[in-house]
């Protein structure tokens, strides 16, 4: 199913997602059809983890044991957000650095999008990560 | 910078929902409601577009020979020259330049096509795909279009560069690697064609290059690791005519100078528009590095990255090429096409094409029907790279302290985005000057890491974090323009700018030179003789749209987009980081259109 490399090609659980670790980047399968939305970039998904002390009161609200979800796309021209930024926790994105903070429910810090990287609500089910509602806001850029 | 890569580790994630497309709220396509007001004065048609009532067919004949008063192509001309023969505003009456109308385009981000004018109608492009005519002598807005583009598309050039004009029709290359053509009097699609799959990271940002009923485009996406190619359309259908790969395939001659499959995602891709020569049936483009940026991992001189291609307009047939410099690995796109002019080398005259090239050389090269010959070449910039080249071949000798390697940081100057980027330079015959917009001062360093391949994904044989960039100490400027007489092979005067400088260049047969390109919104016009400032006007933001001038009624103007984005503002950010600032520069283009103040 994902062949290729540095894949895991399996249902995230919390283990996979260890603290002081960069992101991990996740397509959602559909947990009846077990079909993986692939299709689309923007589907892709980065997970995290970081101390629960330090999410604002919504961002923990949509995180499960610290770890939280976020668009993989950025906001500004809709590239991939492939840039951890350990020391300040924050995701940069390669193409124009714009910079989010996953504590602050994906809030620009830096650079020129336009809004936040959405946040995609988890929760953990049978010890597994899944979705918890859809995204807040609208993943990638806004065709003008 | 503290940046650490993501892992690329693509697990899956059970969701309760599906993503994304259950998300968009419903938008009401419901209008305001409006009300008719009576007005003593005419109406404005502001609100409505009729699109034009007439049209003057653009023909190969005034391609070739285009009437003074028009701007018919991203460089006016075939030659690449960035010259108007008018000559109403000149070196005495510029001071008193202003704007007569300005339109803003609606979007943000980079505008860098030029305002291309057919007999008072004006089109420009715009990021985002959109094509605007308006009446080129009161702004009036004669049509829209505005391409919708895939949801999924990540645009890491957000920009376009002009469109192509042939007989009735209006042709843009797309985002999304589509050719348009569109009705030059209604901007009706009439067209559609797909060149390549943007999905597998191939896009467009250059204006077609339309001859002889062919309309040819070249692809970007050199940092995802596509293979170049040239592709040539036909003007009326769309049909495919030709495609020219820029890195060949096994068997193919100059397969020889790539390893293995390294041919398949090898770049050199063809962003900038070629130039054309009519009597040699040739037209020439540049091409961008190989990919990914390390060169030791593509072993090989990697033809044909790098260099110039001469194209046979008709098939497409490779005639003639020149490489610049061999196995890039400094991110040294060379895409800017040779300028074709007349230099003087020991009382002979020499039909050249001259390249102010990324790799901070100054090229000129003789073209001739089935060869392209070396003639000299020296640092318009400092460079660090080179150790001499040969006097036969121009081929260089690399210092190879300074040639990126993988696993290594490797310092080298100038930086990646080399002496003079995309930004064409000028050619004025009348001063007999070549304009050069340039950056110096600037030297960069790249650590490499090897990385696979992966479809549609950046792919630049290094991480972000180890793209370096430093200024050198004690500088006073970084932005510059530059005037070279190509005869002398001599700089003769240099005007120079504390900011980078993206600005494009125009001149004109009164001997004038207009730029923007700097971080403080200004577009200036100078003496092409002396370097002289003459005039300055600050924009609505910084200007990195080609500048041309036209006249409707006996009036001379001069147009240009203001819209700062793409790589100035990505220059910016890299200063901003070394300097510890944070410099504003406002983003929304808009159109400015001067003339002399009556």
């Amino acid at each position: 199913m994902f062949a290729g490399f540095e894949r895991i090609g399996h249902v995230i659980t919390p283990g996979d997602v260890p603290a002081g670790k960069p992101p991990l980047l996740a397509y959602p399968i559909d947990p009846s059809s077990r079909v993986v939305r692939d299709g689309s970039r923007l589907n892709q998904v980065l997970l995290v983890r970081l101390a629960v002390e330090d999410l604002d009161e919504d961002t923990r609200a949509r995180s499960a044991d610290g770890v939280v979800a976020y668009s993989g796309v950025c906001t500004h021209t809709g590239c991939d957000v492939t840039v951890w930024q350990a020391e300040t926790r924050r995701f940069r994105c390669p193409c124009h650095e714009s910079e989010f903070d996953p504590r602050d429910r994906g809030r620009v810090v830096g650079g020129p999008a336009p809004r936040r990287l959405p946040q995609l609500p988890v929760k953990v089910v049978d010890g597994v990560i899944v979705a918890d509602g859809a995204f807040i806001g609208r993943p990638g850029f806004q065709p003008g | 910078m503290t940046t650490a890569r993501a892992v690329v580790a693509i697990g899956s994630l059970l969701v309760a929902t599906t993503v994304a497309a259950t998300l968009l709220g419903g938008c009401t396509t419901q209008g305001m409601g409006t009300s008719t007001v009576s007005m003593a004065q005419p109406a404005p048609r502001a609100r409505t577009t009729t699109g034009a009532t007439s049209y003057t067919p653009v023909t190969d004949q005034r391609l070739v020979s285009p009437e003074a008063e028009n701007w018919l192509m991203y460089r006016r001309t075939y030659d690449g020259w960035g010259y108007s023969p008018l000559e109403q505003i000149n070196t005495g009456n510029v001071k008193d330049l202003v704007p007569v109308w300005t339109f803003s385009t609606g979007v943000a981000e980079g505008h860098q096509a030029p305002p291309i004018v057919n007999n008072g109608i004006m089109f420009v492009s715009t990021p985002q795909n959109q094509v605007l005519a308006l009446d080129a002598k009161s702004g009036e807005l004669l049509w829209r279009y505005k391409r919708e583009l895939p949801e999924d598309l990540f645009q890491l050039h957000p920009t376009n560069r002009g469109v192509g004009l042939y007989e009735d029709k209006v042709y843009l290359a797309t985002l999304d690697a589509h050719v348009v053509a569109l009705d030059a009097k209604t901007g009706k699609l009439l067209w559609d064609r797909t060149v390549e799959d943007y999905k597998k990271g191939y896009y467009m940002t250059l204006a077609p290059l339309v001859a002889k009923g062919k309309v040819m485009v070249g692809v970007s996406g050199g940092e995802l690791g596509i293979r170049g190619f040239v592709q040539a359309l036909d003007a009326r259908t769309g049909a495919p005519a030709w495609k020219t790969f820029t890195v060949p395939a096994p068997g193919e001659p100059g397969s020889e100078t790539w390893k293995g499959d390294s041919w398949k995602t090898g770049g050199a891709s063809v962003w900038i528009t070629g130039s054309f020569d009519p009597q040699l049936n040739l037209t020439y483009w540049g091409t961008g590095n190989g990919a990914q940026w390390m060169g030791d991992q593509r072993p090989g001189d990697n033809l044909y990255s790098t260099s110039v291609i001469a194209l046979d307009a008709d098939t497409g047939k490779m005639r003639a090429f020149h490489q610049y410099h061999w196995n890039d690995s400094w991110d040294w796109d060379e895409v800017s096409a040779p300028i074709l002019m007349d230099v003087q080398r020991g009382g002979r005259t020499i039909k050249s094409l001259v390249h102010p090239g990324r790799n901070g050389y100054l090229w000129v090269l003789e073209r001739k029907a089935d060869a392209i010959g070396f003639v000299d070449a020296k640092p318009y910039v400092k460079q660090t790279v080179f150790t001499k080249l040969d006097p036969r071949t121009g081929r260089p000798e690399y210092d190879e302290t300074k040639k990126p390697v993988t696993n290594k940081k490797i310092p080298f100057c100038p930086s990646l985005w080399g002496g003079k980027d995309w930004p064409p330079a000028a050619y004025n015959p009348k001063t007999g000057y070549l304009y050069i917009p340039s950056n110096e001062n600037l030297c960069g360093s790249l650590l490499g890491t090897a990385k696979p391949y992966e479809e549609g994904k950046l792919w630049l044989g290094t991480e972000i974090k180890d793209i370096g960039m430093v200024v050198a100490d004690g500088s006073k400027h970084i932005g510059e323009i530059q005037a070279w007489d190509m005869n002398t092979g001599q700089k003769v005067w240099m005007r120079t700018f504390e900011s980078h400088n993206w600005g494009p260049i125009l001149t004109t047969g009164s001997g004038l030179v207009f730029a923007g390109g700097t971080n403080d919104r200004y577009f200036r016009a100078f003496d092409g003789k002396t370097g002289e400032p003459l005039w300055q006007w600050r924009t609505n933001s910084g200007i990195t749209g080609v500048p041309s001038s036209f006249a409707v009624d006996g009036v001379q103007y001069v147009a240009v987009q203001s819209g700062w984005g793409v790589d100035a503002q990505r220059m910016q950010g890299a200063l901003d980081d070394i300097r510890g600032a944070k410099t504003d520069v406002p983003q929304g283009g808009v159109i400015w259109v001067f003339a002399v103040k009556r």
